[in-house]
This record gives structure tokens, sequence and C-alpha cells, in this order.
């Protein structure tokens, strides 16, 4: 912060008078909003509260992990733990955290609107949001439920008495809240761009939830209809998946990673927008490559539909079709690694800053590389079946969804905070959570990639004493990693009221929600803006300043 | 560039020529919202195609694999009732479609008995449903519930057991066509008491034009339905 000058409207030090958080008064006026900004901060306050919930589940798990003997859980209790902490996750978190909170906050204002397409809907899946996580809620208090976050068929069918109806319609519920984000996303870009805002002006964070915003719509109703037919095979005795009436129970498998390999990119394309625009800023330099970094989004939300069936190669395809999705998985790694290189082309010769947000991006290019990287070992077929249900997998896709889009997630937060709240979080303080989590999730996550190598299965509550050092890291790497987590929300919290005043342009960056006041109104702008400019354009901006400087000097 | 920033005043809104009452403020243009809204719309078809389309994949893979099971299954719906059926949802798409003219030429009386209509074939669709599924539980032909092979005894045990396959996507996905015109005519009863105040005869026509996609879209998933579950193996033994 020191390194930078402050715009003249900064020094007064005090919040705007007029901004949405205060335009009406009472909580009815939040329950019933239209506003987007408001429905985002709705949905930050509920997805912590999950997030929280979710890593309560995750510290159980590892704690009866770090003893060889299933002492502390029952083994159907840890069962439980793991199937609520993935459920809890992905669908509560994961899949709505970046889109619904930062989507919902800027995409509209990045693009020069007022608001969404449909503010009433938005509203709608924010509700249909908390419908699911009570259905979740209440599969838990009713005992819970031990399949697994995958619901595999004939487990979730015929064999397990737990609660996998409820479990099933939270998720079907929460799917549709999913959709009509995607969908209102979609209608907002085509549609309502300010005059001047080209496709090829829009910022990378709206590009790449325009991609997400494609696969939540589209894959999200297959994984709906799946949940249907489960669930009409438990109640009725429908038999589309039954073997002993001639279904199949790996059609299942395909409806479900149809949607759910795609909803890898919906969690992760968000947060590399995210990451676009906190290395485009913290190293003062239009992204490398725009072009090909927007349309890296769509093409990981294009190849996205034609891998699922490497979640399958030990169960049953054929041969033919194991080596089609292997290769086919291959390529999802090209336009991944666009992004990663041209990042590091942004990098390279630019005015870097370490500031908060970016310490965090750098988290998420380090560990998301690395998660990657070790995706291509788990699409190569030979690796696949010496690797599969192993450790190894669990450690992989913590690497890309924790330390990739939780990341990208705790960086954008960062970010925008300023925009969001009018208020700065404390410096030093959120320097030292983004490197304790840094620290906590590579102690965690990294011994699972050799206890995985090594053999250890997943989903067991006991194991051979020999696997025990790495599971003593593990756990150890989960305390740290919990306390990088608590550090944010609580220094976050304390900013509400005695963080420093941000002004409306605290990093000096380009991009419209920065020519708003913070934080802004409700309907941001009085008057549609005109662009005619290109996104990331840091010279347009110092030029700019520069004027200004010398019309109040 | 300018972006204009709000002074503490409270501006006003400065609208330079009428709107409608239902213009909402954050759309430049009323036409602006009438894109969004019927874009919004098609979106959400194509979100429907996807829900159905996993039903359609599972019908193709497994008569591919049981076809005999399937044909023989096929032969015991009535195609009577199903043809009646098609006419029967046919005119009330019909109907629609003039709902949704009535409603651009601004015939109030025109859009809430075209809307009716529309109802009343819904509603008798649903009715000749009923008898279906009436039949098939008397025929004992509901897996799950109750089901018996007796009628397919010349295809031998296991192929036989395979016609559970078939009624259970016979009763997935008519099910889930019948839930649609549930849904689609609780939505029209609602619509029909506001036409009746003139919400739509005014120039706002976008949720009757949306419905309308959304009544047609039912219609043409059965269009599907009905020769694949019905008529495609009429030439088989």
């Amino acid at each position: 912060m020191s390194t930078i000058v402050s715009l003249p409207d900064q020094s007064t030090a005090a919040l705007p008078k007029r901004n949405y958080l205060n335009a009406e008064h009472g909580l009815l006026s939040w329950l019933l909003t239209g506003d987007h900004k408001r429905i985002a901060m709705l949905y930050l306050i509920s997805i912590t509260g999950f997030f929280f919930l979710g890593g309560a589940f995750a510290g159980l798990v590892r704690l009866e992990l770090l003893t060889p003997a299933g002492d502390l859980l029952a083994a159907d209790t840890y069962n439980k733990m793991f199937t609520m902490h993935g459920i809890v996750m992905i669908f509560l978190f994961l899949v709505p955290s970046v889109p619904a909170t930062l989507g919902n906050f800027l995409i509209p204002i990045m693009i020069g609107a007022k608001d969404l397409a449909f503010p009433k809907i938005n509203l709608l899946s924010w509700y249909l949001y908390l419908v699911g996580g009570t259905f979740t809620l209440t599969a838990l208090v009713l005992g819970g439920v031990d399949t697994g976050w995958t619901f595999t068929t004939p487990l979730s069918t015929h064999y397990l008495n737990t609660h996998v109806i409820t479990t099933g319609l939270a998720i079907f519920v929460a799917g549709f809240s999913s959709i009509f984000t995607g969908l209102n996303f979609i209608v907002t870009i085509h549609r309502m761009r300010a005059p001047g805002m080209t496709w090829f002006r829009m910022p990378l964070f709206v590009w790449s939830n325009y991609a997400a915003s494609i696969l939540m719509v589209l894959g999200t109703p297959v994984l709906a209809i799946a949940i249907v037919l489960v669930v009409l095979e438990r109640t009725v005795g429908l038999g589309v998946f039954d073997p002993s009436k001639g279904g199949d129970p790996l059609l299942f498998q395909h409806l479900f990673w149809f949607y759910s390999h795609p909803a890898v990119y919906i969690m992760i394309l968000p947060g590399m927008g995210v990451i676009s625009e906190v290395i485009a800023n913290f190293s003062r330099k239009r992204v490398f490559g725009y072009t090909a970094v927007a349309f890296s989004s769509v093409a990981i939300a294009v190849f996205g539909f034609f891998v699922w069936a490497h979640h399958m190669f030990i169960m049953g395809v054929s041969n033919y079709s194991a080596l089609v999705f292997s290769l086919l998985t291959m390529l999802v790694a090209v336009p991944s690694a666009i992004k990663i290189f041209n990042w590091s082309a942004t990098l390279y010769k630019g005015s870097i800053t370490f500031e908060t947000p970016m310490l965090y991006a750098f988290g998420f290019i380090g560990l998301f590389t690395i998660g990657g990287l070790t995706g291509v070992f788990l699409g190569s077929l030979g690796m696949d079946i010496h690797l599969t249900e192993t450790y190894f997998i669990v450690a992989h896709f913590h690497f890309v969804m924790v330390g990739g889009m939780l990341m990208a997630f705790l960086a954008g937060i960062h970010f925008w905070w300023p925009k969001m709240t009018g208020r700065m979080y404390p410096e030093s303080l959120s320097k030292l959570a983004a490197v304790t989590t840094f620290i906590g999730f590579i102690l965690t996550f990294f011994p699972q990639f050799i206890l995985g190598y090594l053999g250890m299965p997943r989903r067991y509550h006991a194991y051979p004493a020999d696997y025990q050092v790495l599971n003593v890291l593990s756990t150890a790497g989960a305390t740290v990693l919990g306390v990088g987590y608590l550090l944010p929300i609580l220094y976050l919290a304390w900013s509400l009221k005695y963080g420093e005043i941000a002004g409306s342009n605290p990093w000096q960056a380009t991009g419209l929600e920065w020519q708003l006041q913070s934080p802004p109104v409700t309907e941001n702008f009085t008057e549609i803006p005109y662009v005619d400019y290109e996104a990331y354009d840091f010279e347009w901006l110092a030029h700019k300043q520069k004027q200004e400087v010398t019309t109040v000097g | 560039m300018v972006v204009t920033q709000p002074g503490d005043l409270h501006e006003e809104h400065e609208h330079e020529h009428v709107h409608l009452p239902q213009h909402r403020h954050h759309f430049e243009t009323e036409e602006q919202q009438r894109e969004a809204a019927s874009f919004g719309m098609w979106l959400f078809l194509l979100t429907e195609i996807m829900f159905f389309g996993g039903l359609f994949m599972a019908y193709l893979l497994y008569r591919n694999w049981y076809n005999p099971a399937f044909v023989a299954a096929s032969h015991t719906l009535s195609i009577k009732l199903g043809a009646l059926n098609t006419a029967i949802l046919i005119t009330s798409g019909f109907c629609m479609a003039m709902a949704v003219w009535a409603a651009e030429t601004r015939k109030r009386k025109a859009l809430v008995n075209f809307l009716g209509l529309t109802n009343f074939f819904g509603i008798a669709f649903l009715v000749v449903k009923y008898f279906e599924y009436a039949e098939k539980w008397h025929d004992s032909h509901i897996p799950g519930l109750k089901f018996s092979i007796a009628d397919f005894g010349k295809l031998g045990v296991d192929m036989a057991q395979k016609t559970q396959v078939y009624y259970s996507l016979y009763f997935a996905m008519t099910g889930m066509h019948a839930l649609h015109m549930i849904i689609g005519i609780v939505l029209i009863f609602w619509y029909m008491v506001r036409a009746n105040r003139g919400e739509f005869t005014e120039g706002y026509v976008a949720p009757i034009e949306n419905f309308g996609l959304y009544w047609h879209f039912v219609d043409i998933v059965w269009i599907f339905l009905f020769p694949l579950l019905y008529l495609i193996d009429l030439g088989a033994k």
C-alpha cells in the first residue's frame, strides 16, 4: 500500500453516506432484496457458514486418521463424516463460492450494468441454496448419509439404510440454484453490456464466469435427472439402474460424472478469473495473450464435457473408450497450461508488488500446477489403475479444488473486500494468514501423495501402522490450515468496523468497478458508462490520474 | 470514459419517455428487457433438454441392448390412447399459440379464453394419462410396485425381466412429462387471473410469450415420446 499514491478522493476519511449497504434498513430489506450486491453478501455469509461446517467434518476425519486404529469414530460414523464433508464442501461451498459471491457482486458492475438481468430469480437462487443447505442439515440431524458424495448405485439405491433421499433432494434443489445463477449470468453478459463494452474488452473474470455458467446450465440438469432416478429407485422401486430389473449401475456413473467432472471446472474456472484480475493488477500489466486466456476458459468448458469416463477406467468401460477418454482428459491440460504460461508471461518484467491477494494468487499458481500435473498422471491409463481410490486421488483433487479454488476465493475476497465493504483489512495479519494457509496446505496434502503412491486406500477409518508418520504430518498440517482459515474471518469481521477507509480505488486498478465509490450505490451507475478503452489498460489509468492531479493542484 | 458518481443528494430518475409499469429500472429499454426475458427462457429450455436428455440416452441404450423386451413391452401400450393424447396436446399447443397472438394484438377477452382452452386440453391430456396408468396397474406392469412377467412368457425369463427397464423408463419419461404439464397448468390458472386484469394486453407480453415457449417445449417432448415409446416397434413382432 505504501508504494501507491492516494487518489485525491481518498483523503476524506469517511464511508460514502449513501451506498448499497445502508440504502434500506431492517432484516426484511435484506431478505427481499433484488440488489445483486446484497444477494452476494447474503451468499457470502451463508457460504462461509457451510465452509466451516464442512471444515469441521474434515477435522474429525483427520483426527480419526491420527492413529492407525479406528479408535475415535466407528466405521459408519467415519463414513458419514467424509460423506458430509464432501457434500457440504462441493455442493454448498466450492460450486457456488466464487460465482455466487464475487460473480454476483462484480459481473454487472464489470460490464456496466445496473443489475443482473433477473434480480428476482437471483434472490430465488439464494433461497434455493438455503433450502438445499437445510435439507443437508436435516439429513445430518436425522443420522447422516454414508454413500460418499458420489451416491454410487446400487450402494445408494439398495444397500444403505441412510438418508439418501433427503440428501438427494438437497442436491437437486441446490442444483437449481446453480442453474439459475448460470442462466442469469449468461443473459446478463449477452444482453446488458454497456455501450462500447465489446466481448474482448470484458475483464477475464467475466469471461471465466461466462464459461463456468455454460457448464452449470448444461451439466447440472443431467445430475438432477440422475438424482431423481436414484430417488425413484429407492422409493417406488423403478429399475433404471437396478441390475435385477435389467438396469445398469454404470449408467448412473455416466450420468453422474457427466455433470460432476465438468463441475470441477465450474469450481475452478471462476477462480482462474480471479487470478487473472489479481495478477494483472499487481504486476501493473495487461494480461499477456488476453484473447488466448479468454478462449482457454471456453475451451476448458468445452473439453470438460468430454472427459467424464476417466472416472470409470477401472469400472468396466471398454479399452477403446478408455483410451479415447484418456487422450481427451490430457487435452484439458492444454488450455489450463495456456493460462499458467500467460500468467507467468504477464508477471515477466511486471512491476510486481506482493499484496495479500497476490500472495494467494501465487499460492494458487503453485498448488494448482501441482494438482493439474498429477491430474495428467491420473489421466494416463496405467497410472490410474495403480493410483485410483488411493490417497493420491484425494491429494490430487484437494490440490486442484482447495489449493486452487479456495486460494482463488481468498485472493478474490481480499482483492474486492475494500470495494464490497469500503474498508481495508489489516495488512500484516492478512499476509500472515496467506502464508499460514499455504504452509498448512502443503503439510496436509503433500504427504497424501506419498501415502497414495504407497497404496493407502481412501475411505477407510483404520490403516496399517506403517502409514502413521505421514498421516500424523497430514493431520498436523490440517490444524495449521484451520488456523489459516480462521484468521481471515476474524480480521475481516474486525475490519468491518475498524478497518481503514479504502476509497474508491485502493489498488489503482483498472476496470469499471474501481471507478465507483466503495461501497457502490444500489443500481451501481446513475449513468451507464461508455467504454472506449481495453481491459487492464494501466497506461490509460495513469494518464487519467495525472490529469486529475493537475486539475486538483 | 466518464462514470457519474452519485452525490449525497437523492437524484431523481429521469425518464425520457413514459415506461410501462412492468419496466424494471435496471434495463435501459423495454426492448432490452423483452430480449433478456426471451433469451433467459430459451436457456432454461436448454437445461430442460439436458434434463430429458439423460432419460432419452438411457432409453436408446437399453433399447439397443434389450430390443426384444422393448418391442414386446411397447406392444402393450395403447396406441389409441397415445394418439388421442397427441391430438389433444397439439390442439392445446394451437390454443397456446392463439393466446400469444391475442396478447400481442391486445385482445384481453380472447387471451383469457385461449388460455382457458389451453388449460382444458392440458387437463384432458392428464385424464387420458390417468386411464393409461390405471391400465398398467391392472396389467401388473409397474416395476417395483406391482409387476409380473406373465404377458411376456415367450421371451424367456431373462429377457422378459428386462421389460421392467422399459416400463421404468416409460414411467420416468411420461411421469416427468406429466409433471411439467401439471406445473404448466397451475401457471396458466395464475396467468388467466392476471390476463383478466388486463396485465398482458397493454404491450407487456413477455410472460405470455415465454410461457408459450414452455408449453410448446412440453408439447415437443411428447412429440418425441409418442413415437419412441408407442410407435417405433409397430412393425416388429
